[in-house]
């Protein structure tokens, strides 16, 4: 299938964004693109981003295959993701995959036989703090149980839009990729406001208003320190290179001769 | 749970509400009410010094990096070459995903404009006139506030051209991912930003000098460029009031599992363990401590021993371990640390990227022993093995995905080998349905 002209004004507007002669930047959201229009990364939708960044389609298949967002074959409307990394699986998240599992017939990375959901087990989501939580098309559901997460699948298939915990009203997965190829959710302000942030994550805020706690001495005016004068000097270790523990890091030690650079 | 708890007077002094105040204020991602709360004051205040004397401000505030690794960012700025005639850039690693963190998609979400500020200022400093915030794909909520932060701050002429009269331009995208925890890994965001799969990079050279598009390029995390804005207008001083003196300024940390009231809680670095879980409303009822990670999987787990061990850079070093991303995950003696350390194995197992065949093949053996360990059917020799998979791993791969790996698996046959045991010689019940796997 061809694709529409809608989608071929998007993806000069996604490469426009990186730096002159960078258009390869652009296919991650290229990628998320064309599962906007079709759902999954199909054949045609690997050949299309090819086409517009003048690169083969062996190159986008390498890239497309190595991310779990693209999806292989098609999806459901609703992408349902449980989270069952160690934290929420421990706190109920591994039998609420269970439960969606044996209710809906499907495994992990599998859609339902009325076409409508897709089923997968998540690695952690970063919302510990509301764990065990679940997503529908990447929006949170917090502080699940099995029957909560039962309840929120059956309404998906009654074709209602349960309201997430925090994030906003449900799209369609397709929808929720235009999104993630880079354009602003034209839904209006409100959709943007929606899901403010949850008690677990103002946990500390409230306590610190509960017993007026604020950190002294901040003055805004204070001057920063001009070039010609000598700034005191603080005591700098370098850490160590092991520090680097682990892949979210800020990097490792950089070159030992460079540390004498002023 | 009602917030009726009183933590003690030395747990509550700890509390440094700094990056997350502008939080209670549920409008605060929208333009003008930041602008209300204080916002892009400390641009225009950066506009007026020389982007050198921001680099030194960063440096005189003992500023370390806020995703993982601590290394200074002032001097991580400052190597950055000047006047080399190349393009410089500044990359945001907002792809967290650590397991256990969930910082920095709350900061995205409820004060988005505090991490644009941040960035423009940062890139004033290192002279770079392109910007990418690179976004944890799944983090849909956090980038839709963000790229109505972005669109905001361009229509007021925070970004673009000639921002403030200044005479400085800045473009700044919101890249989403799609997918693949190695892209928190600094190399490996940089070829994913680039279109590539996200594997990372021989270093050196490093990213200060060949990073995006093989040029100078400051690659730092959410809370370390949303820490820059209260530095300029604080100043190194105030910073430096915070925190311990290796380990300035406020951080915030993340407290999940058998607490009763868990969530963000920034605090100078340093506070301890017993301190934070009073501050989240003691242990559940049940519950006794039995191991935690300081700063998610990838840091080496600990345990009750360890209650008033300092949590900044060189406290938790000091214990064999490391302060990661403050991602607090706090286990009890009601949870399983065999099947804690088999999921974070399998998770493993499914990030690694495959480039390095120490991490690709390591992980692929070690969840399976574990799983073996966890259906009934483990040996004595297996724990041998899998210390063996370890020797094997640490330091033997591209990135640290590979070395974070080896953690969970050598911390918990150090503090608790017997649970292991348990398994191994049939006192507990096996987990899983026998499987035989590999050869015994």
């Amino acid at each position: 299938m061809a694709f529409s002209e809608v989608t071929r004004e998007r993806a000069r507007q996604i490469i426009a964004r990186y730096p002159e002669g960078r258009s390869r930047s652009a296919l991650l959201p290229l990628l998320h693109l064309v599962q906007s229009e079709q759902g999954y990364v199909s054949p045609e939708g690997i050949a299309f981003c090819a086409e517009v960044l003048d690169i083969t389609k062996a190159q986008v298949g390498a890239v497309a295959t190595f991310y779990t967002m693209y999806k292989r074959k098609p999806t459901g409307d609703y992408l349902v993701s449980v989270c069952t990394n160690t934290m929420c699986g421990v706190l109920g998240g591994d039998k609420a995959f269970e439960a969606l599992r044996d209710y809906l017939g499907v495994d992990h990375d599998e859609t339902s036989s009325d076409g409508k959901i897709t089923l997968e087990h998540a690695e952690c989501l970063a919302a510990c703090d509301y764990a065990p939580v679940m997503t529908v098309n990447y929006e949170f559901f917090d502080q699940i149980t099995e029957d909560s997460a039962l309840t929120l699948v059956k309404q998906l298939q009654n074709g209602e839009r349960p309201q997430p915990t925090r994030g906003t009203r449900l799209c369609t997965l397709k929808e929720m990729a235009v999104q993630l190829a880079g354009f602003a959710d034209d839904r209006g302000d409100d959709v943007i406001a929606d899901g403010p942030a949850g008690e677990p994550t103002l946990a500390g805020n409230r306590l610190a208003e509960r017993f007026g706690i604020a950190v002294p001495g901040f003055d805004p005016e204070t001057p920063i320190t001009k070039k010609a004068e000598e700034a005191p000097k603080p005591t700098e270790t370098l850490p160590k290179a092991a520090s680097d523990g682990k892949p979210a890091g800020d990097g490792p030690l950089p070159q030992k001769k460079e540390e004498a650079k002023p | 749970m009602t917030l009726d708890y009183q933590p003690s007077q030395e747990s509550l002094s700890k509390l440094t509400p700094v990056l997350t105040k502008r939080w209670l204020s549920p409008d605060a991602w929208k333009i003008d009410v930041y602008e209300r709360l204080d916002g892009y004051t400390a641009l225009r205040k950066a506009f007026k010094a020389h982007p050198d004397e921001l680099i030194q401000l960063v440096k005189d505030s003992g500023l370390r990096g806020r995703g993982g690794a601590g290394f200074p960012t002032g001097m991580k700025w400052g190597f950055i070459p000047q006047n080399d005639g190349k393009p410089h850039y500044l990359v945001v690693n907002a792809d967290e995903g650590e397991p256990g963190t969930c910082k920095d998609l709350p900061l995205m979400m409820a004060d988005p404009h505090s991490l644009v500020e941040g960035v423009i200022i940062a890139s004033y400093a290192i002279r770079a006139n392109f910007a990418a915030i690179y976004i944890r794909g799944e983090a849909v909520h956090s980038a839709r506030r963000l790229r109505a932060a972005v669109e905001q701050a361009y229509a007021k002429g925070y970004l673009g051209k000639n921002i403030l009269g200044s005479g400085f331009d800045l473009d700044l995208v919101v890249h989403s991912g799609a997918g693949a925890y190695i892209c928190g890994e600094e190399t490996a965001l940089l070829d994913s930003l680039e279109g590539y799969r996200g594997q990372p990079r021989l270093r050196p050279p490093f990213p200060a000098t060949h990073g995006l598009y093989a040029s100078p390029t400051v690659v730092n995390n959410v809370e370390t460029i949303a820490s820059v804005p209260y530095i300029v207008l604080g100043g190194s001083a105030w910073f430096r009031s915070m925190g311990t003196e290796k380990s300035p300024g406020p951080k915030i940390y993340s407290i999940s599992g058998r607490v009763n009231n868990p969530g963000q809680f920034e605090c100078g670095l340093g506070v301890t363990l017993r301190q934070l879980i009073d501050l989240a409303g003691g242990m559940q009822a049940g519950h006794e401590l039995k191991f935690w990670t300081p700063g998610g999987s990838s840091t080496p787990m600990l345990t009750d021993e360890h209650l008033d061990v300092p949590m900044d850079f060189e406290g938790m070093a000091g214990v064999g371990t490391m302060l990661g991303t403050t991602a607090v995950q706090v286990f009890s003696n009601q949870d399983d640390i065999v099947y804690a350390t088999y999921r974070w194995i399998a998770f493993y197992h499914h990030e690694s990227c495959g480039k390095c065949t120490p991490c690709r093949e390591g992980n692929y053996w070690m969840v399976r022993i574990l799983h073996r360990i966890l259906a009934g059917q483990g040996t004595v020799l297996d724990l041998d093995t899998l210390l063996d998979a370890c020797d094997n791993l640490l330091g033997r791969s591209f990135c640290a995905l590979g070395d974070g790996a080896t953690s969970p698996v050598t911390s918990s046959i150090k503090y608790f080998k017997q649970d292991y045991l348990d398994y191994i010689e049939g006192r507990k019940t096996p987990m899983f349905k026998g499987e035989l796997v590999g050869a015994h």
